[in-house]
């Protein structure tokens, strides 16, 4: 039994019985498959992180996305009015996530691609996008480059998944995806 | 300084039983039970919270509950038990006096007193910063040091129980190999080294940065330092419910491993590649190389998983070859329809084996997949994915050897025999619910660590599809089921303790048969193999292919993301 020595002392050569050995076999190809699945989906699937990121002062950030906007908006929005912002495809969009926003809005084109760099201004936070379901983890301190191309028009919010103080269950953000 | 050790001789099973063991064994099995009840009603609270036409609590409460019952449940209750497991699984199960039992009782107090004042620190209030405790959310100093002592002590329990194999070797208390449930054992407290040695490491440093005298903590850093603590326990979790599944087949049905060697070599792959799943929690961060995250969360090309998927086999093979060996000969599942459905312990083991492969197993290697992170990460998914684990999986096997550590340890019979009859159903179809609910919300994009989502409060909007709305609904509902479970089990087993009916040393009869002790040398020798086995594992099987597939299909239809 599992609970005394095994009875025979060299247990180590006792043959495995069939049923053990073609399950084991089973088991290894099943795993190689998943192994080897992921390397696959870097070469012929679409989606897939970069290696990309940076470090960067969380204040330098900010900046970068405040230039941004003064340059990109569009319109506001809100009782806040946060800024819409309307960058350029293919262009470096800065978002910074911030207790507890996500700033600015986006309005993006369907099918074109943009180059997000996603920073926190002070704790962890998650960029959920929804409801596509697509999530991507926000530190500060690090620039995340995170290259999308929209495949809907519509619009999209932005939940925090990270949790991040009393406020998390009210930071929302907005992406507008256009034709 | 050296005393002789006491020892009674068990009328069930005839091992001999050191006493200063015994103590020990109760004095963690009690504190796991206690920590149980505490994180269990504040689990109960965030579910009843998170269905959104009761939302029970407010929101500072919710996130403060969450961490409370994270902290309770997921290390306290857990640990303790398991503290319990490693002291049953040396000196009883190897017939040995325990090494240093004041060093165990040193384990016992530093776990205790470590708990108790993370818990306070979290009942202050200023530690709502959930069981994670991500920087740079800083929580009181006193959480880190509550934490830093049970891992401190839990070290010296581990210490203790490799004490207890050197004097069993010592003193030749047995022949030849350890039992398997003691290589399981071995294999969870090598983890629990790697662990706890993880935790020292990012703890320490945090403790000395919450009173000021370090300025920073770097958060990918942290991260990836703390999951090598927090996913590795996890490990050990799964290390020791399988050895308490291999102890409850063996104990309930005399089962063999159907071979030692395939069952510790799957353990091995544990020992050898368990501790590399920080890597589970990382597959979306930043600064993290793909080359790095593919091979660390694939616990190098699937090894471990290999490891599980195997003793997935081999637990219920064993069951079957002793049932087919006593004459459950007819058909495919005979052995399994005449399984003894009545006794929670087998019931509590087999929905416990059956929840962690499909529920909880499953879906942990779908969501570790690197790509197939991005539509899962950090939604209710993921709790989804760990209640399936570690509730339904590590704390139903817990449950269910309660129903044979009291009798035996306690030497009391257990009280309620009908509702302890239905405990095991009740607990375990909860976790279930709880389990895939959650899955359901989370595969619609609800977050996990969230008060609110109908984002009542917030500047702008969104609403979540309805469904997602009913998934929550039914996860409270679920909720209410495990929790019945669970206070069931703790009614049951306190009261068992206490008033339950003293057994007679002298008369009781056996609970296992050893018969045929000697016969064979291992569990299909000279019977059919285990075919009904061998068909449970295919349907497993193709569950698991054609799960991973269609999440490949989702994540295919998102957004492109480079």
């Amino acid at each position: 039994m599992a609970i005394h020595p095994p009875e025979n002392k060299l247990w180590w050569n006792e043959p495995i019985e069939k049923t053990e050995i073609i399950w084991v076999g089973l088991c290894l190809i099943w795993a190689l498959i998943m192994f080897f699945m992921m390397p696959y989906w870097h070469l012929f699937g679409e989606q897939n992180l970069t290696n990309e990121a940076y470090k960067v002062e969380p204040e330098a950030h900010v900046e970068r996305a405040e230039a941004m906007a003064d340059k990109y908006t569009v319109r506001e929005e809100g009782d806040t009015g946060i800024p819409v912002v309307r960058p350029p495809a293919g262009s470096d969009v800065f978002v910074v996530a911030r207790l507890w926003e996500w700033w600015p809005i986006l309005e993006l084109e369907k099918d074109k691609t943009y180059r997000l760099h996603l920073s926190s201004a002070d704790w962890m936070h998650g960029w959920s996008l929804q409801p596509t379901n697509l999530n991507v983890q926000v530190h500060p301190g690090y620039d995340f480059v995170v290259t999308v191309t929209p495949n809907q028009t519509g619009e999209f919010a932005v939940v925090c998944n990270e949790f991040c103080g009393i406020g998390h269950h009210t930071m929302l953000g907005k992406i507008y995806v256009v034709e | 300084m050296t005393a002789i050790a006491q020892f009674r001789t068990c009328p069930d099973t005839g091992f001999k039983v050191h006493s200063a063991a015994e103590k020990l064994i109760k004095a963690n099995a009690v504190a796991a039970v206690v920590f149980l009840l505490v994180g269990g009603v504040f689990g109960l609270s965030v579910a009843l919270t998170r269905w959104q036409e009761v939302h029970l609590l407010p929101a500072d409460w919710f996130y403060l509950a969450l961490t409370a019952h994270g902290l309770d449940v997921l290390l306290v209750w857990i640990i303790f038990f398991e503290m319990a497991i490693l002291y049953f699984a040396s000196a009883i199960l190897l017939n040995s006096r325990l090494a240093t039992p004041w060093i165990g009782w040193l384990q016992f107090w530093l776990m205790l007193i470590g708990a108790l004042i993370t818990n306070v620190a979290v009942l202050q209030g200023d530690s709502s910063v959930m069981f994670t405790s991500y920087v740079p959310m800083k929580a009181s100093p006193l959480f880190y040091l509550g934490i830093i002592l049970f891992a401190v002590g839990a070290l010296l329990g581990c210490c203790v129980f490799f004490g207890t194999l050197i004097v069993a070797k010592d003193e030749k208390t047995y022949e030849g190999s350890v039992p398997l449930v003691t290589f399981g054992a071995i294999t969870a407290a090598i983890i629990a080294v790697f662990t706890i040695a993880s935790g020292a490491i990012i703890l320490i440093p945090t403790l000395l940065w919450s009173v000021g005298y370090i300025s920073h903590i770097d958060p990918l850093m942290y991260k990836t330092v703390w999951w090598a603590m927090g996913h590795s326990s996890q490990q050990i979790n799964v290390s020791a419910h399988v050895a308490v599944w291999y102890l409850i087949a063996a104990v309930i049905f005399g089962a063999k491993p159907l071979s030692e060697k395939v069952s510790r070599t799957a353990y091995l792959m544990y020992i050898l590649f368990l501790q590399l799943a920080s890597a589970h929690h990382m597959l979306v961060e930043p600064g993290l190389s793909s080359e790095w995250k593919i091979f660390n969360t694939s616990y190098a090309m699937y090894l471990a998983v290999m490891g599980s998927m195997i003793h997935g086999l081999t637990v219920p093979g064993s069951i079957e070859a002793a049932q087919r060996k006593k004459g459950f000969n007819k058909g495919m599942f005979e052995w399994l329809r005449k399984a003894p459905w009545g006794n929670p312990a087998f019931s509590g083991m087999f929905l416990s084996l059956v929840f962690f492969g499909f529920i909880g197993g499953i879906t942990g290697v779908v969501m570790g997949t690197e790509q197939l992170n991005l539509i899962m990460h950090n939604t209710l998914y993921v709790p989804g994915h760990f209640h399936g684990t570690v509730v339904a999986g590590t704390t139903l096997a817990f449950m269910a050897v309660t129903y044979i550590v009291v009798p035996l340890i306690w030497r009391r019979e257990i009280i309620w025999p009908g509702l302890a009859k239905l405990q095991p159903y009740l607990f375990g179809f909860g976790v279930a619910g709880i389990s895939l609910f959650m899955m359901g919300a989370g595969t619609l994009g609800v977050s996990r660590r969230h008060w609110d989502i109908a984002f009542s409060d917030a500047t702008l909007s969104f609403d979540y599809p309805a469904a997602a709305y009913l998934m929550l609904t039914l996860n409270g509902i679920s909720a209410i089921l495990a929790a019945i479970g669970g206070a069931l089990y703790i009614l049951i087993v306190v009261g068992s303790i206490l008033f339950g009916k003293k057994r007679d040393e002298a008369a009781a009869p056996a609970p296992a048969e050893p018969t045929a002790a000697a016969a064979t040398s291992y569990g299909s020798a000279g019977t059919a193999a285990v075919p009904g086995t061998f068909m449970l594992a295919l349907i497993f099987f193709v569950t698991f292919v054609l799960y991973y597939f269609v999440n490949w299909k989702y994540l295919a239809e998102t957004w492109g993301v480079s």
